[in-house]
């Protein structure tokens, strides 16, 4: 390569190109990997160019810029996000089916290589965690707590679209990984030294560690972001303890997020310095020391599990309420023990590793530790259990996923106690017993959740309801496919069978491989439930219009609002007397009276901002993992520019008089008290458009 | 203007320093969010240095026969820049006062000795360096100066990025004179200098005090 090519081009050359090696090395393993990796690769490039002329031919491009990528509102950024999520499900889930045929397959050998296998498990951690679950929770809270907390906005909006941006870019930069390959192979965990320059030259690494550090920075401006909303912005009367509980999940997640995130930055930043930099910090040699990594990414990854946790906690507690026509049962103690998860979260780290030569005292610290935050969990699941006691259950699809979440999250954390003890860990550490708990709990918990939250939060973004007959079929299909995927790696761990083989020598893990095989197609039939799901509801919007607001007879204040909301949310701030404040409005005949007064509302301008920070983010990253170092200054200096520029900007407010407040706000009160009210027996007909028959109107529940 | 909330329902914290005008209630609201949320973002970039402090302490034995603390720093050097940083707090708190009674003339004095400190405090961190490169103490010779060299230059960095906010703010304040978000700015930065000077601190205790005694 001459010396003006490697300049531009840094160390990327032809062979990043997916179907390079198949070109030289003829061997039928090479050619089947080569076309899979080309054909993942042409996914990419053919989506976003479907995607770029798609806009074009709706001629939607002025739109999407000037009302969804410069747009600072919480609820458009939120949506944003979760649509990132559900794109890099998509992705990861197809990477799943793919480990899954290859081990069903894999006595002796199997189809793929274990360089791609690899690949494959470690985009598959990645992105399920760092741009699949965190986008996702991300995008709930972002949507919903400023509507439950009688908030316009967050606190800082634009702040908020540059957390997007950097997820955004993070997001992307694992998709180019396909492109211009490869991807890491060092796992979602990437151990050093396995990971240090030494072992892994390659961009693999380089790639993993941005588009890890990309999250993980926006995942710490999120947090900040959503706690000081929670602690300043709440309507007046709002106190702590009246706030729903879904936002207090969401204030214990966002302090994760602030302590929590720092821990991953410091790791991945200084295994950066050793693969750049030459520094020592955790290679074999020079007195480096690996272990300082595994202590700071599980100082991070704990808190990260809870993270991950509380949001579906606070959304089930949501979805037991509603759907049992009930106030939940034990309120404050299910704030205290998200509070006492929380801080608990940061004091049982070590438990990922046990083995990793501690004295056993230590280890029966943090196994008790462990075992310790199964009693706030354990209450919670009492309290939604009574919650249900003696309700008026409605079975909807929030509530087939929060059921399913309860039945089966009890048993994954029946395992996770079975790992705290450390003895018991020597056994079944690093083996399929470990990879089938933590599915466990991140399956039932965190992606039921997201689900029971799509489906119930739905009707308030968009204004028309998830049609229920797929949804049925997709919650359905989860809870079966999950049972038939994980429950056989438990067997399969106890057998010895370890995590992360490409392939294996032992006649007798066929039969349950092969089981967790059908169990990841019958996931894949989920996936596709989802999609059949919201197509259908786009071509059915007009009959299952639920422009009122109200489908599900709510309970918290994000209901007393239009679906969709008006930019600014709340036409007045609304004044909060109690928990659950708008079902207490339904209940004395306050809702939806007729403001005395409106006031002029000062919204936040459109901004650039996330788009820029988003653009060079990428580029800055991109420039680092190809040593393009041009790139990498120029990115550099545009962002600072940027973020200097911006001090500069005066006019970052715009005003919606109050004449346009009223007009809006009346004419949806008009087509409100023209609609009429249902009961529950009804919520899910076309009869439903949003007003809910309270109980104190007569309405049999 | 917005709506502003029928009552209030807890006391709310004001910045009487700030001076931020007529409109005083309304400003001291919407400005107390962004100084709450640079404190709560300061937590964050605290827990940062503290990990870098814990993970140089378990990197001390790490020096693989390199150069060691007693071969490499100077005390005399660190303590200038102990004293420039402690100083330039104190500037920063004229600065602070300057800002409070609407001194514009006196408030960019003492920003620009502030600055100044700050300059010379990177001066003399980039001279010790330098000598410590000299002597061998490069980061790729062994994990303790890996260590060394991930925490120390970190501050400094930050110690940077401080002062280009500042020459940023100056220059607002030149375009827009002395409104309210310039001042919230001012606020702003002041946390951090004093929260670089808290980590400096630290970082002489922990690194060179430390690591001579």
């Amino acid at each position: 390569m001459s010396d003006t090519t490697s300049l531009i081009f840094g160390r990327l050359g032809w062979d990043a190109l997916p179907f390079w090696s198949m070109l030289t090395d003829h061997s039928w393993l090479s050619i089947i990997n080569g076309v899979i990796a080309t054909g993942a690769a042409g996914m990419v490039v053919l989506g976003a160019l479907a995607a770029v002329i798609l806009v074009t031919w709706l001629g939607k491009w002025r739109y999407l810029w000037s009302e969804w990528l410069t747009s600072p509102d919480h609820k458009k950024i939120g949506i944003m996000f979760i649509v990132i999520a559900l794109v890099m499900l998509a992705r990861a889930i197809v990477e799943a089916v793919f480990m899954r045929a290859q081990q069903a397959v894999g006595l002796d050998s199997g189809f793929l290589t274990a360089e791609h296998f690899g690949q494959l498990f470690t985009t598959h951690g990645t992105i399920m965690v760092f741009f699949m679950a965190m986008p996702f929770l991300t995008g709930i809270i972002n949507y919903v707590m400023p509507l439950q907390i009688g908030a316009r906005d967050l606190s800082f909006p634009v702040l908020n679209q540059v957390s997007l941006g950097l997820t955004a870019a993070g997001a992307a930069l694992v998709m180019i990984s396909l492109v211009l390959a490869p991807f890491s192979i060092g796992g979602w965990t990437g151990y050093p030294p396995f990971t240090e320059l030494a072992r892994n030259p390659g961009a693999g690494v380089d790639y993993w560690i941005w588009a890890v550090t990309l999250s993980t920075l926006s995942s710490t401006l999120t947090g900040v972001n959503f706690a000081v909303t929670i602690f300043k912005k709440r309507a007046p009367g709002m106190t702590l303890m009246r706030m729903p509980l879904f936002t207090w999940t969401a204030l214990c997640t966002a302090i994760l997020m602030i302590f929590g995130m720092p821990p991953l930055t410091v790791a991945t930043g200084l295994l950066a310095l050793d693969r750049y930099l030459d520094f020592h910090m955790f290679t074999t040699d020079l007195g480096g020391n690996m272990m300082n990594y595994v202590n700071l990414f599980w100082a991070f990854g704990h808190p990260e599990v809870y993270i991950l946790i509380l949001p579906p906690f606070g959304i089930f507690s949501e979805v037991f309420a509603t759907f049992s026509g009930k106030r939940i049962y034990g309120y404050k103690i299910l704030v205290i023990a998200t509070m006492c998860i929380a801080v608990l979260s940061f004091t049982v780290w070590l438990h990922h590793f046990f083995t990793m030569g501690q004295s056993a005292h230590i280890n029966a610290a943090f196994g008790i530790a462990t075992m310790l935050i199964g009693i706030p969990t354990g209450v919670k699941v009492y309290d939604w259990m009574l919650t249900m006691y003696r309700g008026r259950i409605r079975l909807s699809v929030p509530m087939v996923y929060a059921i399913g979440f309860i039945m089966l999250f009890v048993l994954g954390g029946m395992t996770g106690i079975i790992l705290a003890t450390p003895s018991v860990d020597y056994q079944v550490h690093n083996s399929l017993f470990l990879v089938a708990h933590f599915h466990n709990m991140l399956i039932p918990g965190l992606l039921f959740g997201m689900l029971s939250a799509t489906n119930f939060w739905f009707p308030k973004a968009t204004g028309f309801r998830l049609e229920e007959r797929w949804g049925y079929r997709a919650a359905f299909c989860w809870i079966i496919g999950f049972m038939l995927a994980f429950f056989p790696l438990y067997v399969l761990g106890m057998m010895g069978m370890p995590r992360r083989s490409v392939a294996y020598f032992e006649p007798q893990y066929v039969p349950w491989m092969i089981v967790a095989g059908i169990g990841a197609l019958a996931i894949l039939c989920a996936l596709l439930c989802l999609l059949i799901q919201l197509w259908v509801s786009i071509r059915d919007r007009h009959t299952n219009n639920v422009f009122a607001g109200d489908p599900w007879d709510g309970r918290t204040l994000e209901w007393s609002t239009a679906s969709p909301p008006p930019e600014y949310n709340f036409p007045v701030i609304p004044e909060v007397h109690s928990l659950d404040a708008f079902m207490t409005e339904k209940e004395g005949g306050r809702a939806w009276r007729v403001p005395d007064h409106y006031g002029d509302i000062e919204m936040p301008a459109n901004s650039v901002m996330g788009v820029v920070i988003g653009l060079t983010s990428l580029a800055m990253a991109f420039g680092l993992v190809w040593y393009m170092w041009w790139l990498v200054i120029a990115a550099g200096v545009i962002t600072l520019a940027a973020i200097v520029g911006r001090g500069f900007v005066r006019h970052t407010h715009r005003i919606i008089s109050a004449d346009e407040v009223r007009t809006t706000h009346e004419r949806w009160l008009e087509r409100l008290r023209q609609t009429a009210p249902i009961d529950r027996s009804r919520e899910q007909s076309t009869d439903n458009h949003g007003r809910a028959m309270p109980p104190v109107e007569g309405a049999v529940q | 203007m917005s709506q502003r909330p029928l009552a209030l329902p807890r006391p709310q914290a004001r910045h009487p320093g700030l001076n931020l005008g007529a409109d005083h209630a309304h400003e001291a609201d919407s400005r107390e969010e962004m100084v709450f949320g640079f404190w709560v973002f300061m937590m964050s970039d605290l827990i940062i240095f503290g990990l870098l402090m814990a993970t140089y302490v378990t990197m001390l034995g790490g020096t693989a026969g390199g150069p060691g603390p007693k071969a490499l720093f100077e005390l005399k050097s660190v303590l200038i820049q102990t004293m420039l940083l402690l100083v330039s707090s104190a500037t920063f708190g004229m600065a602070s006062i300057a800002l409070k009674y609407q001194e514009k003339r006196r408030l960019v004095m003492w920003l620009l000795i502030t600055l100044a400190l700050g300059f010379a405090f990177l001066f003399f961190e980039l001279r010790d360096f330098h000598t410590m490169f000299e002597k061998g103490g490069v980061p790729s010779r062994s994990g303790y100066l890996s260590a060394f060299f991930s925490l120390v230059p970190l501050h400094g960095l930050h110690v940077a990025g401080a002062s280009v906010w500042l020459v940023a703010l100056l220059g607002q304040m030149a375009v827009h004179g002395l409104d309210a978000p310039v001042k919230t700015g001012i606020l702003r930065l002041g946390i951090l200098w004093h929260f670089l000077d808290i980590v400096w601190i630290g970082i002489f205790s922990l690194v060179y005090l430390g690591g001579l005694s």
